[in-house]
């Protein structure tokens, strides 16, 4: 591994199941479902978020949680089923919408950090999530 | 979590593979939640219609209504059978108008499958309310009662002005909470969680049910998922006023419960909506805030020709469509436009006998039921910009469909509507 590249661990609690790893999109902007995202493609299309265009299709997306239409989890559930899920999900601000999202995208997913996920990942680092134990190690882009 | 004997023996298949399958998701989705039990609910606000395009093409290539239940109802791999609905259940908006399908460029092949998820629905007992506002049509639960609804702009009228208890559930809890008449007991179900966490002074007092709209639009956003404590707001709000404002406060943010003092069933004082606590912050909403979120709302408008102008969501009540016919009487709607009009079903019926739909008709006009633009993603060929006198359909409906949206009152819509052009501004 090159010398510079660093890595982080943060603890955090099993929402859903499993490991994976991908290539971090990260938002602090809460995530609309319904009239946010294209389930086809996992991309972010509301008007006036910070992401707008960004697709989510195989990346570990850290955000702030859900927010809008309760159509929130069956727009997920398709993306799942079109083949555009996030490879992981990692948020901070527990909701219904989110935690049903979460489980129906079966994809891994964590809430409640020891440290904060916004601080230590950033767009473009490589992420590798064990939702079993709890554990993300985040490889920080050189 | 934990489950009670019943709930267990739903779990290990003692009622059948679905009810399996149901409590099977209540408990994935309770401990990631991290949920501590399952409260018993009667009263389930859901959806299982597959009239979307991609619904659709699912029950086609899948093994039709089952299919889609099994996926999209109760997360479940395996296709089963799905038995008679265990609770009270009323089906929310659905994708398409099956009675205006051509003007939505549907054929007849949707129609018939329409009509198919309706007898499917109705043989497991679900209400066929068809409307984002079930409490418009009787659907009116008492205060404290738990239930399991989505749409979140019925999520939040239920709380807020009925108080009564709901989360915003989803597609797939809510029909696991019809088969097995179970919810996770968590936020909203807590009395705990109801209490207010922000304070918001009113010095703008809204005027009309448009400046309700702009009002739950910028709380909605400020305050994101917490719960304002409303004061200041002058007369109190009517039925579309409340209606406007939490459909938009839970567009921009994610409100599903609000205070308004005085007026909503938690909030008989400011002190018993916050249940004894400080606010964690104070906001204010002045003439500046309702600036700002008529020009957020407003953020895709460019051109004032509009091809378009839709109504109704949340869906019109009786006397919105009066008022609608109030301001086109002796007036017809622009060649060049198209003005759609959405109800509940059982109000549009009530329309018909009272002489409301034709007068909408003989203007040029459509009165329409069971769905809106959004849901079906249904406008008119050719629509390059519309009005509508919703802060939620004016926040959605372009970006899900591409177009340029405008936000105004119902006069500055119906005036657009009969001049092709959108003159409303914020007055």
């Amino acid at each position: 591994m090159n010398e510079r590249a660093t890595t982080i661990l943060l603890r955090g609690r099993k929402v859903v199941g499993g490991r994976a790893e991908g290539e971090a999109l990260v938002t602090r902007e809460r995530i609309s479902g319904w009239g946010g995202i294209d389930p086809r493609t996992g991309t972010i299309i509301e008007t006036r978020h910070e992401l707008r265009g960004c697709s989510f299709a195989g990346r570990v997306l850290v955000f702030p949680g859900a927010k809008g239409s309760s159509g929130w989890s069956n727009q997920f559930h398709l993306a799942r089923l079109s083949g555009a899920a996030p490879a992981a999900m990692l948020f901070t601000e527990m909701s219904t919408k989110v935690a049903l999202g979460a489980v129906v995208t079966r994809a891994p997913a964590m809430t409640d950090f020891d440290q904060d996920p916004f601080a230590l990942i950033a767009t473009g680092d490589w992420v590798r999530v064990d939702a079993d134990r709890g554990v993300v190690e985040v490889i920080k882009r050189a | 979590m934990r489950l009670t004997d019943a709930e267990r023996a739903m779990l290990e298949g003692a009622e059948g593979p679905a009810v399996a399958r149901a409590m099977d998701l209540l408990v994935r989705y309770g401990e990631a939640l991290g949920a501590e039990r399952l409260v018993e609910t009667n009263n389930v606000c859901g959806t299982i219609g597959a009239t979307t395009p991609f619904m659709r093409d699912f029950a086609a290539r899948h093994g039709g209504l089952d299919a889609v239940f099994s996926e999209f109802n109760l997360d479940s791999p395996e296709v089963v059978k799905v038995p008679r609905a265990r609770t009270f259940t009323c089906h929310l908006q659905q994708g398409m108008d099956p009675d205006h399908a051509a003007a939505m460029g549907l054929g007849t092949e949707m129609v018939q499958l329409f009509r198919r998820g309706e007898a499917f629905a109705a043989a497991l007992g679900v209400e066929l309310a068809n409307t984002c506002t079930p409490y418009q049509v009787g659907n009116l639960p008492r205060r404290g009662e738990h239930c399991a609804w989505m749409e979140s702009s019925a999520v939040v009228f239920c709380n807020s002005v009925l108080g009564a208890r709901t989360n915003t559930e989803g597609r797939e809890s809510t029909g696991a909470a019809m088969l097995t008449g179970r919810i996770p007991y968590w936020g909203l179900h807590i009395p705990e969680n109801r209490r207010g966490t922000h304070l918001v002074e009113v010095e703008a007092e809204p005027a009309d049910v448009a400046d309700w709209g702009l009002f739950g639009y910028y709380v909605g956003e400020v305050v994101q998922d917490r719960i304002p404590v409303i004061v200041g707001v002058g007369a109190p709000p009517d039925l579309a006023r409340l209606k406007h404002f939490g459909a938009a406060a839970s567009t921009s943010g994610g409100i599903e419960l609000y205070h308004i003092v005085g007026v909503t069933p938690e909030a008989p004082t400011r002190e018993a909506a916050f249940g004894g606590a400080r606010p964690a912050a104070t906001l204010r909403y002045g003439r500046a805030e309702r600036r700002l979120a008529y020009e957020r709302v407003n953020a895709t408008a460019r051109r004032r020709e509009i091809q378009f102008v839709m109504l109704g969501c949340p869906h019109y009540s009786l006397e919105q469509l009066r008022e609608v016919c109030r301001l086109l009487a002796g007036r017809r709607v622009h060649p060049d436009v198209e003005l759609w009009i959405f109800a509940p079903r059982a109000i549009r019926a009530l329309a018909v006998r009272e002489g409301i739909a034709k007068i909408i008709e003989d203007a040029g006009g459509r009165l329409m039921s069971d769905t809106c633009s959004a849901m079906s993603r249904a406008i008119p060929p050719g629509t390059r910009a519309a009005a509508f006198d919703s802060v939620k359909q004016a926040h959605y409906l372009p970006a899900i469909m591409g177009i340029e949206g405008w936000f105004g009152t119902t006069a500055d819509c119906i005036e657009a509507a009969v001049r092709g052009r959108f003159e409303g501004d914020l007055r």
